[in-house]
């Protein structure tokens, strides 16, 4: 059978039967290892939703925990308000530095220059956070003591690799023509950054920083090292005096104490963690769709 | 600015011919008997002269780009450059107001001088080199802003804030464009056409009142009845700046320009450089080329 004989029916033959059928194999397990992905994070909320909502209520969002380890009621209002506090802090302080690491990056830096600077953000980035929150026990708790500033320290240097990354990524999506087209007007490179790159950028920038902001606020290694040892029962606003309650501590807390009503309650708090970091997701999603909509009209 | 009164859409300039120039001499254009603007309608061409390249040679690294172009170009007047791709046209037009300096291995030799001062002497600040030449690219790039904001942001950078409403005005009557949007100024430029978003280009460009416009193909992206338009007010607007335009269309330098610079690669010594092969009066180029090389060229034997 030297040649192929071209006027027979058009169905399937010789091998490539079998090379049909490996093709519905590996186009099946890649979907189902998609689906999974789907699945574990359907569980994971399922499970966290069906033991942690029922905790909550208005007095679980508003109240301070009960005095008595052991004791029913009480919410964790002030490790919501401790950990808002902190990653507030954190993202004050990282936004800006990451933001400006971005613009030197991508406007500034040769690309000499921009490539160990990028390693240095991906090695930040793959830091393992108990690493971080030790680094920064060591330099500044040992013989100061804990305070939430501290912790925000820390998780700002979580967030500085993602903020800068992100940034990058949309100021870099800016085509250059318009960079061209504001030198052409005799306009300097930083105000061509100020006024052009960053604004728009600013949805990818906005974006990135509320996906930090989500990450960071369910980081728990740095809150254990660094801002652990509080009385959890009162509510504090002095960032910079003392450790403050925060919402990873107070489940790890619970959850170890054992007892029921503990570990109900740190369902509870997880529930309310769950819960703000698929909304900042969401939001997240609908600025990106939003800025990207902008940037190419209408 | 203008001294014509800018009333017509863009649509309507098919229906009539698209300027007096070409009315009186090639109503039809074939597509090789060229057109070419007829010197006598113009004003008397002033010879001040604006840029003065003397024997400018491109480098990029090591690669030598275009070599060995000297040309003059005179105010108020549109100068063309053609030749075909990779000639060094658009290089030699970027250097004349150093947009190539973002280009970390660009190197300039020889004179490129600007109203007598070099270009590229050490102290210019390549900001106010802009400042004072603007330039309008190959495909429209406004600004993601409004219409208005387009024009004015950089004005008012600049520190030209007062009566800014009426600097925008004037710069889109001026790019023949102020009848088009004025009734949504406040809307996105992104939601123009192509065509009126380079008469945008040209109107922010003009609005921080430059002396000199470069054209980098401006009309390549577009339909021929927005080129029409564009060329139709680059007529004007001669009237008031310099004008140097890159095309790859012939009949665009032939319609518009005063002056006609050819380029052309040469590859002899196995080296791919641009020269600069003949420039004269627009006429000359056309009919009467000096060179073989342009002769070839013009009538699209090559290229």
């Amino acid at each position: 059978m030297a040649s192929l004989d071209y006027t027979r029916p058009l169905t399937a033959s010789g091998n490539l039967r079998r090379r049909r059928v490996v093709d519905r194999l590996m186009r099946g397990a890649a979907t189902a290892a998609a689906l999974a992905a789907v699945v574990i994070l359907g569980l994971m909320v399922f499970a966290i939703a069906q033991r942690g909502g029922s905790q909550l209520s208005v007095a679980f969002l508003t109240q301070n925990p009960p005095e008595q380890l052991y004791a029913a009621g009480g919410g964790i209002a002030n490790a919501i308000i401790g950990s808002a506090l902190m990653v507030a802090l954190a993202t004050i302080i990282a936004l800006p530095i990451g933001v400006l690491i971005a613009i030197y990056l991508t406007e500034f830096a040769t690309a000499r220059a921009a490539g160990p600077i990028r390693l240095a953000l991906d090695l930040l980035y793959g830091m393992p956070t108990i690493v971080i929150a030790i680094f920064i026990l060591g330099l500044l708790v040992v013989g100061h003591g804990q305070t939430g500033f501290y912790a925000s320290l820390a998780l700002a240097i979580i967030m500085l690799p993602l903020i800068a990354r992100t940034t990058g990524e949309s100021l870099a999506l800016v085509p250059k023509e318009l960079r061209d087209a504001s030198h052409a007007l005799g306009i300097s490179r930083w105000r061509t950054t100020v006024g052009i790159t960053i604004p728009s950028a600013l949805g990818g920038i906005v974006t990135g920083t509320i996906l930090a902001v989500a990450r960071v606020a369910g980081e728990t290694a740095p809150m254990l090292l660094l801002a652990s040892v509080f009385d959890n029962t009162k509510t504090s606003f002095n960032i910079f005096g003392q450790a403050l309650p925060n919402i990873p501590y107070e489940i790890f807390n619970l959850a170890e104490s054992g007892g029921t009503v503990n570990v109900a309650k740190a369902w509870g708090a997880a529930f309310v963690l769950v819960v703000f970091v698929l909304i900042a997701n969401f939001v997240a999603r609908a600025l990106h769709h939003r800025s990207t909509r902008m940037m190419t009209g209408r | 600015m203008s001294n014509k009164t800018q009333t017509r859409s863009p649509y309507s300039v098919m229906d009539e011919p698209h300027s007096e120039i070409d009315a009186a001499t090639a109503p039809v254009v074939a597509p090789l008997a060229i057109e070419v603007a007829d010197s006598k309608d113009e004003t008397p061409p002033s010879r001040e002269v604006v840029f003065d390249l003397r024997d400018v040679s491109v480098y990029y690294g090591q690669a030598l780009a275009v070599a060995g172009v000297s040309l003059e170009i005179h105010r108020n007047q549109i100068t063309a450059m053609i030749g075909p791709s990779g000639c060094g046209k658009t290089t030699i037009l970027r250097s004349l107001n150093r947009m190539n300096d973002s280009v970390s291995s660009f190197r300039l030799t020889g004179s490129c001088t600007y109203h007598g001062n070099d270009l590229y002497a050490s102290g210019v600040d390549a900001v106010e080199v802009r400042r004072r030449i603007g330039m309008v690219f190959q495909r429209p790039n406004p600004f993601p802003k409004s219409i208005y904001d387009n024009i004015g942001w950089a004005p008012r950078i600049l520190g030209m804030r007062d009566n800014l409403d009426e600097r925008v005005e004037k710069a889109l009557r001026g790019a023949a464009l102020w009848d088009e949007v004025k009734d949504r100024l406040k809307t996105s430029a992104l939601g123009l056409s192509g065509g009126q978003q380079q008469r945008l280009c040209i109107a922010r460009s003009i609005a921080i009142e430059p002396d000199v416009l470069l054209l980098d193909e401006p009309c390549s992206a577009l339909d021929p009845i927005s080129t029409a338009s564009i060329e139709d007010l680059m007529q004007d607007l001669k009237n008031d700046y310099t004008l140097v335009i890159v095309t790859h269309n012939m009949q665009q330098a032939a319609r518009v320009a005063e002056r006609t610079a050819f380029f052309s690669l040469d590859v002899s010594g196995g080296q791919r450089k641009g020269i600069l092969v003949e420039y004269d009066d627009t006429a000359t180029i056309f009919t009467r080329p000096a060179d073989k090389r342009t002769e070839d060229y013009v009538t699209g034997r090559f290229g």
